[in-house]
């Protein structure tokens, strides 16, 4: 039996009837992991010994008749930027390079507790800051689907990593993007979910106000089991929400009766690639046969959300950033005569290139005299831009796009120019600042075989809906399952 | 707008952030380039508009002011680049 290509359920179910030993899925998903390290670089720390550890208990418990969990041994790689107690958890930078967190993430305890097992830390860009991976002080994570190309990012290895078959789930955080780019470019689903549906404790903090975490998985229904586990209201995270989470992954409907779905004008124009213009216009074929009534809609401030995203998150950035000072943990410098250059020396030394882009960025905006023209002007645009959705979700129930303009671009390509990089987030941003939920699916393959995704996007706390329109267009779109060669 | 060698400067100084001759050369130009970028929002008219700081606007969440179990002193200072016992040590600040 070919363990990777079982769904969530059914490996659990699996485990849980004794048919499978938890430590069987175990060592598969670690050898995967380990031959196409070198590869791939998807990961920064593999967990071996915890996993093995971990993987007996749950095969004690199953043998002691005890309820192992909803995920029981279901393998899951987590971006490097969520908190594992005494494992260590370096954001992708210098600067925390030798973290070993005194604490779990709630996300990883929620995983754990339902019986998952973290197989290692997944490669990022660093803190989260980038959208090809190529930010990592550890090296970039490349795509499965073409070696030379880039995974998308910022959650660039978790992404790849179920891309690869390594484990059948992985979870991410997005920011702006940060899922939902790379799940586009592997070829995976991946959840965004609301602003507050899941908790941010022991998660790296970039940008507080955008940040959410998120699950990634080879289908819909996996991707949704995984968000009902990570979901709910923490006593620890006081911007989580205290709103009930539905059984996502219970009888999704595979069919959009009832439902509308609009496309955004200021979305479908020049500039996205003819071949994934022509896969989302067949996602949404498939969305209308299912029922679906199609409308258009306007989101006119479209094009200022990557000015908003690009001062509210460095602002945001710089300001959670300046904890890593070289006290408290993180890097010290070895020469430093007093505070201040010890400060000034271990950040130098300690960051790589775009935190200290964005830190700067986000200095400049906040200093004195520039506060009003830039953080508070790009803040009241951000009410503007919520507020068009709201008006746009008055029309219709989900929205589609494109998730990126193109399918994955080569290593190298874009990494010089750090605003064409950002331009790359055009169709994400937008979604981030509203705080509303997203979803990537795959909705075809360009000739040279690069996945192109689907973006759904529906209002706070409706996730269901976005999760039925996936599962509408996978399982009815007629796309053959296919798997990157070699992996 | 240019962002001058010696804003990056005082800019640099503010983050605390030692930065190389060439990092000041080259964030002067790619800054500038993302501000000039970013400037387009004075585009938009706002007046009027509260800013929108955190997407959901949930009323602030309170828990009883009681004391709970946290971290052993010693895990709370074992990532510490250097420590004397429980506490952290820096260069002379004065």
């Amino acid at each position: 039996m070919d363990l990777s290509e079982l769904t969530i359920k059914s490996l659990r179910d699996k485990v849980r009837s004794g048919e499978i030993k938890a430590r069987a899925v175990v060592e598969d998903s670690l050898k995967r992991a380990k031959d196409t390290q070198g590869k791939l670089n998807a990961f920064i720390t593999i967990c071996e010994k915890e996993a093995l550890l971990r993987a007996d208990q749950i095969d004690k418990t199953v043998s002691s008749k005890k309820d192992p969990g909803a995920l029981a041994g279901v393998c899951v790689a987590v971006k490097d930027l969520l908190l594992t107690k005494g494992v260590k958890t370096t954001a992708a930078s210098k600067i925390l390079a030798d973290f070993i967190p005194p604490y779990s993430s709630t996300v990883v305890e929620k995983l754990e507790a339902a019986g998952a097992i973290i197989i290692g830390k997944t490669n990022l860009d660093e803190f989260a800051m980038g959208a090809s991976n190529e930010n990592s002080a550890f090296g970039p994570v490349k795509n499965p689907w073409d070696l030379t190309r880039v995974p998308g990012g910022s959650s660039g290895g978790s992404a790849a990593a179920v891309a690869a078959r390594i484990a059948p789930a992985s979870i991410g955080t997005d920011t702006g993007g940060s899922i939902r780019e790379p799940a586009s470019f592997c070829g995976v689903v991946g959840i965004k979910p609301t602003y507050g549906r899941v908790s941010r404790y022991g998660v790296v903090a970039f940008a507080s106000s955008l940040d959410q975490v998120g699950p990634m998985a080879q289908n819909v229904e996996d991707a949704a089991l995984m968000l009902e586990v990570i979901s709910g209201k923490d006593k620890h995270d006081s911007t989580s929400a205290d709103v009930l989470v539905p059984a996502f992954s219970e009888k999704i409907i595979d069919n959009m009766k009832g439902l509308k779905v609009g496309l955004p004008k200021e979305y479908f124009v020049d500039g996205i690639e003819p071949e994934v213009r022509k896969a989302v216009d067949q996602a949404v074929s498939v969305l209308k046969a299912q029922g679906a009534e199609v409308v258009e809609v306007s989101l006119p401030l479209t094009e200022y959300g990557i000015a908003v995203y690009y001062l509210i998150a460095p602002c945001e950035a710089s300001s959670n950033l300046a904890r890593y000072d070289g006290v408290r943990f993180g890097h010290r410098t070895s020469e430093a005569k007093d505070i201040h250059e010890l400060y000034r020396r271990s950040r130098g030394e300690g960051f790589g290139a775009e935190p200290k882009r964005r830190i700067m960025l986000g200095t400049y905006a906040l200093s004195s005299g520039y506060y009003d023209a830039y953080y508070k002007k790009a803040c009241q645009v951000r009410r503007l831009i919520r507020d068009d959705f709201l008006k746009a979700f008055s029309k219709c129930d989900v929205i589609a796009t494109p998730v990126a303009t193109g399918p994955a671009f080569k290593l190298g390509e874009k990494a010089t120019d750090p605003l064409a990089m950002y331009l790359n987030d055009v169709f994400t941003l937008s979604p981030s600042l509203a705080g509303i939920p997203g979803l990537s699916v795959n909705c075809g393959f360009t000739k040279e075989g690069l996945p192109i995704g689907l973006q759904l996007l529906s209002k706070h706390f409706d996730e269901e809906k976005i999760i039925r329109a996936a599962y509408t267009v996978e399982k009815h779109s007629g796309l053959p399952v296919r798997r990157p060669h070699g992996f | 707008m240019s962002l001058s060698e010696e804003t990056i400067k005082k800019i640099a100084d503010l983050a605390r952030l030692e930065l190389t001759p060439e990092e000041h050369t080259l964030y002067s130009k790619q800054l500038t380039a993302i501000v000039d970028f970013i400037s387009q929002l004075s585009k938009v008219n706002t007046d009027g508009v509260a800013p929108l700081v955190t997407p959901t606007e949930m009323a602030q969440s309170f828990r009883e002011d009681v004391v709970g179990k946290g971290f052993e002193p010693g895990a709370a200072t074992s990532n510490a680049p250097q420590n004397s016992g429980n506490l952290y040590k820096v260069p002379p600040v004065l």
